[in-house]
């Protein structure tokens, strides 16, 4: 009995130490990649390239679900507000809502699924072939070959895509709330603009920025340190965008307060 | 002659297996040594070492006079473009044409032109006997194309010193003999340093110097061919004649 105690314990430390350690090394590959980014000329064929796969690529699942987010919950607080008689009230919190939590949260939820599992795939693979000690038996520096032009192109795309997110998500709230559902355009449009501030984009972009590097870093990282056999890419795909999504999550409830005081001045 | 590549008393261990234990070798300028060895015997992880692809636990691998096992990753960078690595399996770029693969080396280099680097990836698939198959992907490489290419890739930028991981297994015989005279020969000619592992003796005969046979971490034995074909050490032997005893069944 007390036995079984000590190997939860044991285990839970295990866990702990395990996850202390790889948010240790994550740590240190983010700044590996900074550094790397000012010591060695960026590589613009692959930054491109990155660009084309995460920006270019990304799109038509991004805006869909954009679209479909601003849709729904546009409908769902129309429910509600009817109640009491705020349907002009509609568009003010589907647009505020979308700019602040679902666009970013949404889109980079869906980057990480798409373009995080991708990198970790590639890049543990590459690792799998002896692809990576081929680099470096070339005098490559795999952090900075690999690791440099996926980080950028995720930084530079995600905002841009986390805006057309918000565009699309607050254009189709709009569809469904004012020719769908019958409330008045020219209050919805007043509203909208009225209590939608630059802060409130502002912050969404910021965090579609902040949550790029979350995924980038993560899944170079496990990219980088896999699961060894084709079972064990299997494996470190979903870990890295399990450990992003959840990532997105979590650091999302902190910059919220965080971004909201920058923002707002603690208001 | 000058040693362009000494190494001494080097010991590693994986998972707790120790795999190297003191291994003491040296490679003259423009010389050709084939290193033998059973099957899981610390081969390929030697030449890794060479390249500074692993670090030691303990002892050192000199190249050109540098202390390679005290450099960084990144500090290491410019030397191993001095040294050619033909991988076990390959290891070709899988997102990049063969064309792009045997570029690599060169544009990372710098100094080429593009046309240089096009003349050059001509040449070297001439050499390696695959006209013609620029615009091709990895994958659509048979396995021995993919170890000529590869091979093709690792001396393309002319380094003093080439490792070569079983560069003939797996190709048919014919081909497995134009390869072991294009090492011969590229050596030859570029004045490369050769280090060959091979499990081939009709190969080691025809490539080496010298042999040196690795041995359970260490280097059991070393001479010329006709030293070694003499040679009645009972684990020499074993070995070159391919004689396996009961014990070394594989069950
Ligand atoms: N990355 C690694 N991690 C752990 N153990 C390893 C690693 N690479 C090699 N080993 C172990 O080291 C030992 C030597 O392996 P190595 O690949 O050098 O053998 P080899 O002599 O090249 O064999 P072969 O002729 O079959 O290629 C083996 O027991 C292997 O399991
Ligand atoms: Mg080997």
């Amino acid at each position: 009995m007390t036995e079984a105690v000590e190997n939860v314990f044991a285990a839970i430390g295990r866990w702990l130490i395990g996850g202390i350690r790889s948010a240790g090394a994550i740590t240190l590959l983010f700044l590996n990649i900074l550094r790397c980014m000012v010591k060695y000329p960026i590589r613009w064929r692959l930054f491109l390239q990155q660009m084309y796969f995460i920006g270019v690529k990304s799109q038509v699942v991004v805006l869909t679900t954009g679209a479909f987010v601003g849709a729904v919950f546009a409908a769902q607080i129309h429910f509600q507000f009817i109640k009491f008689g705020m349907q002009s009230a509609v568009g003010a919190t589907v647009s505020v809502a979308m700019c602040r939590e679902l666009g970013p949260v949404f889109c980079c939820l869906l980057l990480a699924g798409r373009v995080g599992a991708a990198m970790a795939a590639e890049i543990s693979s590459m690792k799998n072939t002896e692809q990576i000690d081929a680099l470096r038996a070339m005098g490559v520096y795999p952090v900075e070959y690999l690791g440099v032009p996926r980080f950028l192109a995720m930084l530079v795309s995600t905002p841009v895509l986390t805006g057309l997110v918000l565009i699309v998500g607050i254009a189709c709230g709009y569809l469904v709330a004012v020719p769908i559902l019958g409330v008045d355009s020219a209050y919805y449009w007043d509203n909208t603009i009225k209590y939608t501030a630059v802060s409130d984009v502002l912050i969404g972009l910021t965090k579609g920025f902040l949550f790029s590097m979350i995924i980038a870093v993560i899944s170079c990282y496990k990219g980088f340190n896999p699961e060894l056999g084709t079972a064990g890419v299997g494996r470190t795909t979903t870990e890295a965008v399990v450990i992003s999504s959840l990532a997105i999550l979590i650091s999302d409830f902190f910059f919220t307060f965080i971004l909201n005081s920058l923002f707002l001045g603690g208001a | 002659m000058s040693n362009i590549l000494e190494i001494r008393n080097l010991h590693k261990s994986l998972n707790d297996n120790p795999v190297l234990q003191g291994v003491n070798l040296s490679v003259s300028a423009g010389e050709n040594l084939v290193i033998i060895g059973r099957s899981g015997g610390g081969k390929s992880v030697l030449l890794r070492h060479i390249m500074g692809l692993m670090q030691p636990d303990s002892g050192e691998v000199i190249f050109k006079g540098i202390n390679m096992s005290a450099l960084d990753e990144e500090a290491l960078n410019p030397h191993r473009r001095e040294i050619g690595m033909l991988f076990q399996n390959g290891a070709l770029f899988d997102s990049l044409s063969v064309e792009e693969n045997l570029a690599f080396p060169l544009r990372e280099r710098g100094g080429f032109g593009e046309k240089e680097i096009s003349d050059r990836v001509d040449e070297a698939l001439e050499i390696v006997d695959l006209p013609g198959q620029q615009k091709k992907m990895p994958a659509e490489l048979s396995g021995g194309m993919k170890k000529r290419v590869a091979l093709a890739r690792a001396v393309i930028s002319r380094p003093e010193l080439m490792l070569y991981d079983e560069p003939t297994t797996g190709l048919d015989p014919i081909v497995a003999d134009s390869i072991n005279k294009l090492i011969v020969r590229l050596g030859d000619r570029l004045n490369m340093s050769n280090i060959v592992v091979t499990h081939d003796m009709v190969s080691a005969y025809h490539i080496a110097d010298r042999i040196a046979q690795l041995h359970e971490g260490k280097i059991y034995y070393e001479g010329s061919p006709g030293e070694i074909q003499a040679n009645q050490d009972p684990v020499v032997q074993k070995f070159v004649k391919g004689i396996s005893e009961p014990q070394d069944a594989i069950v």
